[in-house]
């Protein structure tokens, strides 16, 4: 058969809804939004196209790397979460019986049918004052009261006083862990399904134990799938506006509710483009880098 | 060798999965310094057992000895065996070197040491100068050295090979077949190889176990399961072979007489006890052709050439005999014109003395 990539007409009739996907919804709002990026905020809030760095410069104001930062670490520690929670998920659902797996595929993807919006809200249910937590430790708290006053001991609990476990940075990081776990499982749990077994078997067949193989063989082996996981988690944590804005207190914003205020409620396009863009430019760099190096790889391979 | 102890000793050992019996009631010993193959069709349950041997697999039933220890709940990684594996299973984010010194590492050798056993190991496999080389810069004979030093480089008390050369082209296995014998002598370590290819069992091993089904069906060196296979099976698996069902008909001083089903009484040697119906056998190396009918004290049949193939040094020739059954012989090429030309429709005699004949009581 011909190479399908020859013959130009079965190429662009392939590939041409994608790329003008791609092209329309994509690029060139991408690019719109990096020229506002340059722009100036008119008084009623208009968008006035010029070429100035007083958006960056604004950006970089040490109040907003404040908040940079603060997502930096808070999507940091989330993605290290799911990579912990997510690996041991992963490598079950990889191991189990074949019958077992689809099934269990399924559960890890069913919260994506329940709305995001709601999935968060349903944290509030979970976590507030009177909230299913606090209502459990409640009751765990009335039948303790109880008890002790058979045994001759009133009112030694006191009153119960309902956990303030809302509103705080650790909060935003719990709903975080839990709306991105699936985005670590899933591509982990590709890699280690591909992974021939007899890679695992050989590591202990030469002598290494459970850990050693764990951290020797299978961890190295698995990091693609690692990498693109953390690096999805990561990038969807640290933009992420709902879950700080619902779950989060006064002091969790995050740079995707800065940006989304400076879009929406302030009505500055140009300072909100600008602040997307300092977050854009290391990524586009990260993988302008990555690029680089493969194609090196590539060049060495080829030479040996 | 005799009076030693056996360095694998495997009795009774049985292994299920669900309700399928993967190897069943097998015994066997293997010596030390011995070549040991494990031969069979797919699915006969020589990869089972050799799984068992390192610890992949827990037997169901029966007992495995090594070196003799008792090998239950001994896990994979204590167990003084190291495999090589099918698909090799070099580590590929390692270097070579890495690889060979991976064994030693985790078991807590000490670096300088490490250096020089890896050396050794390389160059036992002629990879002395491809060290700092990764696994995808090399070709499949190369990494299935690699996989070699690496599994040899533990000193092991036997290194267990499952389908090693199945993933080399023709002429590589052939050289990797002398190269595992030359190996095999210079370390001394007991080799057990898995294999479904007879010839590379008859060519490498010192003994053989023909497996079918999870039941061995003989242990012997290659010669003797080649010239005197105890069943059908045996027959039919190593090597090809011409069969024709037969009943006993009687039998005194080392003779049988044998009623064979579209060909009358023929009188071959026979030693063992033979009762019934039985199938009597020749190899097609061991028949000759002729033209005009042979003469007294060899067991002849009429037969009309249908194929015949040519294979450069030999040829087979396929017949249909008087009996209804398929017979081939195999004939030398070894001379450009060959005596007696044959060609599709000729009417032939196949013959063979009696004493090439095998008696295979089912």
């Amino acid at each position: 058969m011909e190479d399908w990539r020859k013959n130009k007409l079965a190429f662009m009739v392939f590939m041409g809804p994608a790329t003008f996907w791609l092209l329309v919804f994509f690029t060139i709002p991408v690019v719109a939004i990096w020229v506002y990026s340059f722009g100036e905020r008119g008084p009623l809030g208009q968008t006035y196209l010029a070429f100035s760095f007083d958006n960056y410069l604004r950006a970089i104001e040490p109040i907003h790397l404040k908040i940079l930062w603060k997502s930096i670490w808070i999507g940091g520690l989330s993605t290290f979460l799911c990579l912990l929670i997510g690996f041991p998920v992963a490598l079950g659902i990889a191991f189990a019986p074949d019958r077992w797996k689809n099934p269990l595929l399924l559960v890890v993807v069913l919260p994506f049918f329940t709305n995001m919006l709601i999935r968060t809200f349903a944290w509030i249910v979970v976590l507030g004052s009177r909230g299913v937590v606090n209502s459990g430790l409640g009751w765990l708290h009335g039948q303790a009261d109880w008890l002790l006053g058979f045994a001759g001991l009133p009112d030694v609990m006191g009153q119960f006083t309902p956990l303030e476990m809302l509103h705080n940075n650790y909060t935003v990081i719990v709903g975080l862990v839990y709306v991105h776990l699936p985005f670590l499982i899933l591509p982990l749990y590709a890699t280690l399904e591909k992974l021939d077994r007899s890679y695992l078997e050989a590591s202990l067949d030469l002598g290494a134990g459970q850990w050693r193989t764990f951290f020797s063989v299978l961890a190295p082996l698995a990091m693609p799938g690692i990498v693109t996981g953390c690096l999805l988690v990561f990038i969807l944590s640290m933009g992420n506006f709902l879950v700080p804005d619902r779950l989060g207190g006064t002091d969790s914003m995050m740079i995707g509710n800065l940006i989304a205020q400076e879009f929406s409620k302030a009505r500055d396009w140009p300072f909100g483009a600008a602040l997307s863009f300092v977050i854009m430019y290391p990524v586009f760099i990260f993988f302008a880098i990555n690029a680089l190096m493969m194609r090196r790889r590539e060049r060495v391979r080829a030479e040996a | 060798m005799t009076d030693a102890k056996p360095i694998i000793s495997i009795r009774n050992v049985t292994k299920k999965f669900g309700n399928v019996t993967a190897v069943n009631n097998v015994s066997i010993d293997v010596m030390p310094g011995e070549f040991f193959a494990l031969l069979g069709p797919s699915g006969c349950g020589k990869t089972t057992l050799l799984r068992m041997l390192a610890g992949f697999e827990t037997a169901s039933d029966g007992e495995i000895e090594i070196d003799g220890q008792p090998m239950l709940g001994v896990s994979p990684n204590k167990r003084p065996v190291n495999m090589v594996f099918q698909s090799y299973a070099v580590f590929p984010h390692m270097s070579v070197f890495d690889n060979v010194a991976y064994g030693l590492k985790v078991t807590g050798v000490q670096k300088d040491e490490i250096a020089g056993r890896v050396e050794e190991a390389l160059s036992l496999v002629h990879l002395e100068e491809y060290g700092k080389r990764k696994p995808d810069q090399l070709s499949g004979g190369q990494r299935q050295r690699v996989a070699l030093a690496r599994a040899l480089v533990k000193k092991p008390k036997v290194l267990l090979l499952d389908e090693p050369l199945s993933a080399l082209d023709a002429k590589l296995r052939e050289a990797m077949r002398l190269e595992l014998v030359r190996l095999q002598h210079t370390v001394g370590i007991t080799f057990v190889i898995v294999t479904h290819d007879q010839d590379e069992a008859l060519s490498m091993a010192d003994r053989a176990a023909v497996m079918d089904r999870g039941v061995v069906r003989q242990i012997a060196p290659p010669d003797e399961l080649y010239e005197h296979p105890n069943s059908l099976f045996v027959a039919d698996f190593i090597g090809k072979v011409n069969m024709l069902e037969a009943k006993v008909a009687g039998q005194s001083g080392g003779e049988m007489v044998v009623e064979v089903k579209g060909m009358g009484r023929v009188t071959v040697p026979h030693d063992g006890a033979a009762s019934g119906d039985i199938g009597i056998a020749v190899r097609p190396e061991k028949t000759v052709l002729s033209v005009e009918k042979p003469g007294e004290g060899v067991v002849a049949l009429k037969g009309k050439v249908c194929d015949v193939a040519y294979y450069g040094s030999e040829s087979n020739v396929l017949l249909d005999t008087e009996t209804g059954v398929q017979f081939i012989s195999t004939i030398q090429n070894d001379a450009r014109h060959s005596a007696l030309s044959v060609a599709i429709g000729d009417d032939l005699w196949i013959s063979w003395a009696p004493g090439n004949t095998l008696v295979l009581a089912e």
